[in-house]
């Protein structure tokens, strides 16, 4: 068995017995990059000298005794939109194509703490806004089970580095599904903590009230543990929050005895692919033959998330994105008469069309006389969306259903219709418009090989209920090839 | 006929508060240092930085509303004004809109002809300040400089209240007054610590309806306020008297100039698209906070002022003086509390303390004195351990640099010669020297004797007791 | 319901998010934010008066911190990406007309 498939805790254990290092490791991980890279496209910044360089220092550290964290010597890859201490972030931005951030976020500071070593960043659809990751400045990343597919998005990057070894796991960020969607269309775990839970600080933000970091990993073992080493309260993130129970590795526990879980009707109806629909109906089915107690509800207000995030997230990305105007950092335009014009032309050459149409909409929904009918509606029906989710909670441990109507689409088949790709993020939506914890775990493969995902929903700050059946799960399907 | 008109003016008072800290970060707010380095990636909009309250912003503008009888917004929360502007790093400033700290006071001004008028206060909120922009004359560039940028502010927003440049003006006395009474701010107007933009329209006498107004701002002096308000009055009843209409607008009033003009921009579309700032979670001002902040608040100028005409007895011009600044009115407590001689205090503050103020362009605030000096320097004179020269000596000394009353004294030898024979010997060595003087005194010019007097003072190197000079000056030219 | 978005309305949001579209863009736009808003109005169907606006899911408040300096010369930092910038700062087009 080569290096490369083993997952992240278990490389670290062979790190940590010596029987293999952190340089090793690296080399494996450099040798994949270098085969597959090029058909890929899975990194923006890829820096072979400087990723060794940091793997011989992981050991010397591991040598020396002095680094001992769960993750020690572990090769990692970061999606381009965390910021890096001397390292490229772009967000896959033309706006940000020359950014040399001086100061790191916090989630990847605790990563390297725990002595994971970075690779470098992963391609992403521009400032995460994006479902295929087509939307990149720096071209499209293909899927590795197929690559006349899409890795799905925004950190389609991080799934595909994931999935085709280009990495031992990844860090993805989470605005409105961007994590679970491209772990159920690379065939890889990815989680969306609590919000609150990871920091944002120095995550470039899309939607404040919505981003969070997560993981995306080979299994739930690894979610677990790099959840744990990620999450805590950051003095510097006014929103990040004091938790006491981030212990999720105590989790990984084999048992769904009792668990009572919910299968929203709603999540089941028009517009999901059969096949995705019986994968995770017979995931359900796996987890009631171990214990579980499955029941169908209705969840409702399913189909009014997808309005209210985009008026949401359009309106807070407009706001979070009239900082990247030419002057203190990234592009500026090379040919401007004065102050306005230079702003205009320095954002118009330096966004994408999508980051475009989202600014343009955000703008208008907050603008004099719209405000109250647009943003202030939506955040009426988000405490609608929420107060659903409460009840659900307050009968069920999980909720369980897709991830996405369908396994990963062509390559070019998505950007033309906006509202046909922003549908796609029915269900993954409205976790985040309630700050719920949501997970991705494969369940099975479409009729062409490509990978379903199944997501499970916990409760605010219950993601070992997530982790618990998620690994419960896991357990009895055994290894996803 | 011509008609009569009547301004009507209300105002936007932005002060900067005295913490330590930029509002949302943990960046000094000390004045100078070079271009930008009083910043980080917080207060320079850098991408993944986030804001952190600073609780003590909380506090000062907490305390400004209840010294304003302003209701506390016990559950505030923040909000982004968006606009595009180089001076501001995000493009948004953080500022509260939908629910400010404090709203509905007012402050009670006095007004020349004795009467007293209620200002009324719309609300105040707490807002982070921009950066700076200097400009380049020859190069048709600018530069920016982060270091304000961050800072916090007040926004203190009147009623329409007033009715002159008179009253303007004597309400933002009271409110610099009270806030530096409160330590929350120095609220220096040449310095840009307290700004304040007058919005401004006029109005036929007897009307009802408010005019369409205007928003001067650029006014760094009290002098300047006058002048803009006059001039923007009269360029108001201009445009109607000519059969135009006065656009609402924003105005930049230049002082050397003496005259304002528009701030237009096609690029302005002055639409703020205002929202939550979802970065930031709500202010809770609890009940045991509150309490807390209103036990805090000191004693203002008007309970002062009553407090020491029942306690001192002192003139009212003399009250009204030192109360005008907290730190003379601590002064004069403590040293009052020392030597117990409270109109002999108020003397010094009131007199020798205001010259040397103004001739060193200081303000209250920044003396350094310490009442006991003070107190030291009075019983020394009172005792006739040094004169008067010799205290305004030893004074001018201590306000330079606080150093030991006695010890100075002693080394200048400034004390006081009493010794009647000394000065007898002196005084007889002046006549026999001077006279004319002499003559002229006998002649009947009374004068006379103060330039013998000087002579003799000079002598005696100014240490003589100068009412036994006088005495015996008058003993023995009357002989 | 079909929000028709007008040539002034693209212009004017253009000049809020200080975007310059080309005609073709501004073609697209208006289209693509008549569509989305017409997606948008959807949310009308639902009753939601007397519902408080949720801006932040958990009820946490009073996050704040100490009035104490953490930070010193931020200078260099702060201007290792800057496009245009020197000793007095950030180099912009003149804000101010003479």
């Amino acid at each position: 068995m080569g290096l490369l498939e083993y997952t992240a805790v278990e490389l670290a254990a062979k790190i940590k017995s010596g029987e293999t290092t952190a340089t090793e490791a690296m080399e494996a991980v450099i040798a994949q990059i270098e085969k597959s890279e090029d058909e890929l496209n899975c990194y923006v910044t890829f820096d072979k000298e400087k990723a060794l360089e940091a793997a011989k220092k992981a050991d010397e550290g591991i040598k020396a005794g002095k680094l001992t964290g769960p993750l020690a010597g572990v090769p990692f890859a970061i999606k381009d939109n965390m910021c890096t201490e001397g390292m490229l972030t772009t967000c896959s931005s033309k706006i940000l194509g020359n950014f040399v951030p001086t100061y790191t976020a916090d989630a990847v500071e605790r990563l390297t703490q725990a002595g994971a070593v970075i690779i470098g960043k992963t391609n992403m659809d521009e400032f995460a806004m994006g479902s295929t990751t087509e939307t990149s400045a720096f071209g499209v990343t293909k899927n590795p089970r197929n690559i006349q597919h899409v890795p799905g998005g925004s950190s389609g990057g991080s799934a595909a580095a994931v999935a085709a070894n280009e990495c031992f796991a990844a860090l993805g960020s989470d605005t409105g599904g961007s994590i679970r969607q491209p772990a159920s269309y690379c065939g890889v775990v990815g989680m969306k903590p609590t919000y609150g839970t990871v920091s944002r600080y120095g995550l470039v933000a899309y939607g404040s009230s919505l981003d969070q970091i997560g993981p995306l990993c080979k299994d739930v073992t690894d979610c677990a543990t790099i959840m744990e080493v990620i999450a805590g309260k950051d003095d510097k993130d006014s929103t990040s929050v004091k938790r006491e129970d981030t212990s999720f590795t105590k989790a990984l526990v084999d048992d769904v005895k009792g668990l009572k879980i919910g299968i929203p009707r709603d999540y089941f109806g028009e517009g999901l692919d059969p096949e995705v629909k019986e994968a995770v109906l017979a995931a359900a089915k796996v987890l009631e033959s171990k214990g579980a107690i499955v029941e169908e509800f209705d969840l409702s207000l399913v189909e009014y998330a997808i309005p209210t995030y985009y008026t949401i997230a359009a309106a807070e990305a407009s706001s979070n994105l009239e900082r990247f105007d030419g002057v203190k950092y990234g592009y500026r335009t090379s040919d401007y008469e004065g102050l306005h014009n230079m702003y205009k032309k320095t954002r118009s050459e330096g966004f994408g069309p999508e980051v475009k149409r989202r600014i343009m909409l955000g703008s208008f929904v907050l603008s004099s006389g719209y405000y109250d009918a647009y943003y202030l509606k939506a955040l009426r029906v988000k405490a609608l969306i929420k107060k659903a989710f409460d009840e659900a909670f307050s009968k069920y441990d999980v909720i369980l259903g897709p991830v996405a109507p369908t396994t990963a689409p062509k390559l070019g088949s998505s950007l033309s219709d906006p509202i046909k790709m922003y549908l796609g993020d029915i269900y993954t939506i409205s976790v985040n418009l309630a700050g719920l914890p949501g997970m991705s775990v494969p369940c099975g493969k479409d009729k062409n090989g490509l990978p379903i995902g199944l997501q499970i929903i916990g409760d605010c700050f219950k993601e070992n209920n997530v982790i618990r059946a998620a690994y419960s799960y896991e357990q009895a399907r055994g290894k996803f090839e | 006929m011509a008609k009569e008109y009547e301004t009507v003016i209300g105002l936007e008072v932005h002060v900067e508060l005295a913490t330590k800290t930029k509002i949302f970060c943990g960046c000094s707010t000390e004045f100078g240092g070079a271009p930008n380095s009083h910043t980080c990636p917080v207060c320079t909009g850098m991408p993944g930085s986030l804001p952190v309250l600073n609780k003590k912003v909380v506090e000062y503008a907490a305390a400004v509303g209840l010294a304003t009888n302003c209701t506390i917004t016990q559950d505030c929360k923040f909000d982004r004004k968006n606009y595009f502007y180089p001076d501001n790093p995000q493009n948004y400033q953080i500022s509260q809109l939908y629910l400010p700290i404090c709203r509905d006071g007012h402050v009670d001004v006095k007004l020349e002809d004795g009467t007293q008028k209620a200002i009324r206060i719309h609300e105040i909120h707490m807002e982070e300040d921009a950066g700076k922009l200097i400009h380049d004359e020859w190069e048709g560039v600018s530069f920016v400089d982060f270091n304000r940028s961050g800072v916090p502010l007040i926004e203190i927003v009147s009623e329409p209240d007033m009715r002159s440049a008179e009253e303007v003006i004597a309400y933002l006395t009271k409110l610099r007054n009270t806030i530096q009474y409160l330590g929350a701010s120095d609220c220096k107007l040449q310095e840009g610590s307290m700004r304040a933009d007058v919005n401004l329209s006029v109005r036929e006498k007897g009307s009802e309806e408010f005019g369409t107004r205007t928003e001067t701002k650029n006014l760094n002096s009290f002098a300047a306020i006058e002048r803009a308000i006059k001039a923007e009055t009269a360029r108001q009843i201009d445009i109607i008297e000519a059969g135009g209409k006065v656009v609402q607008e924003t105005r930049r009033w230049n002082d050397d100039k003496e005259y304002s003009y528009a701030m237009r921009s096609k690029e302005d579309a002055q639409d703020y698209r205002y929202f939550p700032d979802p970065d930031l979670v709500p202010v809770h001002i609890s009940d045991e906070w509150l309490e807390e902040l209103k036990s805090k608040q000191p004693e203002f100028k008007d309970e002062k002022m009553k407090r020491y005409k029942e306690e001192f007895d002192l003139p009212d011009y003399d009250i009204n003086m030192i109360t005008d600044s907290k730190k003379l009115a601590d002064i004069f407590e403590e040293t009052t509390a020392i030597c117990n001689k409270p109109k002999k205090v108020s003397n010094w503050l009131i007199a020798e303390t205001m010259r040397i103020l103004k001739e060193k362009e200081m303000d209250p605030e920044d003396i350094t004195f310490s009442p006991e000096n003070l107190a030291r320097i009075i019983n020394l004179a009172d005792e006739g351990t040094i004169n008067s020269n010799a205290a305004k000596q030893v004074f001018e000394a201590i306000f330079t640099e606080d150093i030991d009353v006695d010890k100075y004294v002693e080394e200048k030898g400034l004390k006081q010669v009493n010794d009647e024979g000394a000065l007898k010997a002196t005084v007889e060595k002046v006549i026999s020297e001077n006279p004319q003087s002499v003559a002229d005194y006998k002649a009947g010019k009374e004068k006379a004797i103060g330039f013998l007097v000087g002579q003799t003072m000079k002598a005696m190197q100014g240490k003589a007791n100068p009412g036994m000079v006088n005495s015996l000056l008058k003993e023995l030219l009357n002989k | 319901m079909a929000n028709v978005i007008s040539d002034e309305t693209i212009e004017y949001v253009g000049i809020l998010a200080k975007l310059e579209l080309s005609d073709a863009e501004k073609e697209d736009a208006k289209k693509d934010m008549a569509s989305m808003l017409d997606y948008i109005d959807k949310l009308g169907e639902l009753d939601t008066s007397g519902v408080e606006p949720m801006s932040h899911v958990f009820p946490v408040n009073n996050v704040m911190r100490e009035d104490v300096v953490t930070n010193g010369d931020g200078s260099k930092a702060t201007l290792a990406n800057a496009p245009e910038s020197n000793d007095s700062g950030f180099i912009v087009p003149k804000t101010v007309e003479s």
